[in-house]
């Protein structure tokens, strides 16, 4: 690693250790949100205080929510380090994110039995959409104009502006009430993975089999593509060796920012097909005003997004020399 | 611009008119439930009838009439989506624009690490954690449409200010603003006489594409149960009750009706924004 080098990567980890500081910051102040007392939030109206003080107690509630506030009456007020959030990132720092309002558990326990759910589902929709896409969009670019480049065309609209929340329940309907191949909801046979996956993959097929068109369309324009026929190569060997390999750069990039928005509709797919994840256990959490337990899972699902980012940036430079020396 | 824009214009236009008019449209009130009394001069909800000329959509779960919930519910989509874009729009071009016209350390903090800070959330996680707080004392339907647009300003103004931050960086240097800067305009004359008016055409693009986003956003958090309460009529919420297996077998059109509206509603801005997108930019019209 040259000096250049040295530099370059450690701007971009400083970079990245600010911006993961600053989400769980966010995180941790967000739950301030909360009108009032978060106890009485939780427990009502009609709570004891002595209710409500031992909840405060359990839950740290007692202390200032952060270093100062300010308030119109009060004023600026400075309370120390001895304050929520100082307390909620030393938890973070040991790996824990605090008790859950409900069910009185450690909420990392809870999201570690539900977060291999929602990966296996997030890589079947991957699975899904590239499995779609590639072949699609290779199709419709090298044909086109033609009638399977228009379908393509059609299934991406489809795929735009069809929310997964009226995919999904309509591919119940086929394919479980009315074919019933499939079990309408739930997580505990093997194949109960292929509605929600396809539900949650489509958009991202969608969005895939466009970028994989106009980026075949693009790289077939070019000179090697030119100099690659001339040497008398099989079409077959252009486009799949040559134009898909250069081609397929700008879709990894798609690839992982989308694979956030992956996270967050498993948890419209998860409600759905009411599927074990953390999508799901994030919705229980929000119905029963379990605070702490939904802060710990917006957390968990925000630092996932981060780290696919950017280990898909660091694949993206890996591929393309231009963008690793610029 | 092409036959697809077109489209696109003429959807929005008609459900834009559907929501200022809805109560001169829907025949019913939406949250009305009808009744019917059989022979045995029982009288029972009016549940699942199949669209006929008396109820053009069909009746709900709950004997409501389908046709006047979607043309409220169109108030409601357009109403919050139409906010946001405004609202996020307005933020994000004066941001973008402090970050691309000072440069230095303003572009360093905002371009640098707030924009990245901000998309390194995913949207609608962030707007579902931030309407979840805020709403957590049973808010009124109308503190409850604030909450959305709230949450879903908070995640959506960061693409407007990176679009305006790229044309402001690009512009700032063309010969006319140097002209101007040279006769002595101040720098907000620069920025908001000169260099904002030809920076705003992109931005045209994204406030249409986001118009989609925003609308499929508030859909997706009316069925999470996190948009305005029922009984008041929302896409979204429509679509969520009407997924039941046994709503589904015997009264599929509860589902079909709004889900048609959600997608050509998102399809028209989609339109609209891909077309402008290829008017505004030559380079793209070819392909």
């Amino acid at each position: 690693m040259n000096k250049y080098k040295l530099l370059n990567f450690s701007k971009r980890l400083g970079l990245f250790l600010l911006v993961i500081f600053t989400v769980v910051s966010l995180v941790t102040i967000l739950i301030e949100l909360v009108p009032g007392d978060p106890a009485i939030a939780r427990l009502g109206d009609q709570a004891t205080p002595e209710q409500i003080q031992a909840f405060r107690k359990r839950h740290n509630l007692d202390k200032p929510g952060f270093f100062f506030s300010y308030g119109s009456e009060e004023g600026f007020a400075w309370h120390g380090a001895e304050n929520r959030y100082v307390d909620y990132w030393q938890g973070v720092l040991q790996g824990d994110l605090g008790i859950s309002y409900d069910t009185d558990r450690p909420v990392v326990d809870m999201i570690i039995e539900r977060y291999p759910a929602t990966i296996k589902l997030a890589l079947a929709a991957l699975l899904v959409a590239i499995s779609i896409s590639i072949p699609l969009g290779v199709l419709a670019g090298t044909n086109k104009n033609s009638l399977i480049d228009n379908f393509a065309s059609f299934f991406a609209l489809m795929g735009i502006c069809l929310p997964g929340f009226v995919i999904g329940p309509l591919l119940v309907y086929v394919f479980a009430v009315k074919l019933q191949i499939f079990s309408p909801t739930g997580s505990y046979y093997p194949e109960d993975i292929v509605l929600p996956a396809i539900t949650l993959g489509a958009a991202l097929s969608a969005i895939l089999t466009r970028m994989v068109r106009s980026s075949v369309i693009e790289e077939l324009g070019e000179d090697y593509v030119r100099t690659a026929r001339a040497k008398g190569l099989s079409e077959r060997v252009v486009v799949y060796k040559h134009v898909l390999k250069n081609g397929l750069i700008p879709v990894v990039t798609i690839l992982g920012l989308q694979l956030g928005v992956l996270l967050a509709g498993a948890i419209i797919t998860e409600k759905i097909f009411n599927w074990r994840g953390i999508g799901t256990l994030l919705l229980d959490g929000i119905n029963t005003r379990d605070h702490r337990l939904v802060q710990g899972v917006v957390l968990v699902i925000s630092v996932t997004y981060i780290l696919a980012n950017s280990f898909t940036d660091m694949v993206y430079r890996w591929l393309d020399p231009r963008i690793r020396l610029n | 611009m092409n036959r697809l824009t077109y489209i696109g214009i003429f959807l929005a236009t008609v459900f834009i008119l559907t929501a200022i008019f809805a109560p001169l449209i829907s025949p019913y009130d939406p949250v009305r439930r009808f009744e019917v009394t059989n022979a045995a001069g029982v009288t029972k909800d009016l549940k699942n009838e199949p669209p006929s000329s008396k109820h053009w959509f069909g009746t709900d779960s709950l004997g409501r009439d389908v046709f006047s919930r979607i043309v409220h519910g169109a108030r409601v989509s357009l109403f919050v989506g139409i906010t946001v874009v405004t609202i996020s729009g307005i933020i994000g071009m004066i941001i973008g624009a402090i970050a691309g016209f000072y440069g230095g350390w303003w572009d360093k903090f905002l371009a640098g690490y707030v924009f990245n800070v901000f998309l390194a959330f995913p949207g609608l996680l962030l707007a579902i954690a931030i309407v979840a707080f805020l709403s957590a004392t049973n808010p009124s339907p109308g503190d409850r449409i604030r909450h959305l647009i709230i949450a879903m300003c908070i995640t959506g103004w960061v693409g407007y200010a990176r679009v305006m931050r790229g044309q402001v960086l690009k512009i700032r240097e063309y010969d006319f603003v140097q002209a101007a800067r040279a006769l002595g305009a101040s720098n907000l004359r620069q920025l908001f006489i000169h260099i904002m008016p030809n920076a705003i055409q992109p931005l045209i693009v994204q406030a249409s594409l986001a118009m989609a986003g925003a609308v499929l956003a508030e859909a997706s958090l009316s069925f999470l149960g996190l948009g305005i309460p029922p009984p008041n009529p929302s896409w979204g919420t429509m679509i969520d009750s009407a997924r039941g297996i046994d709503t589904m077998t015997n009264a599929l059109h509860n589902l079909l009706f709004p889900g048609i509206a959600l997608a050509l509603t998102v399809l028209a801005f989609n339109f609209i924004g891909d077309g402008l997108r290829e008017y505004l930019d030559p380079k793209q019209r070819k392909r």
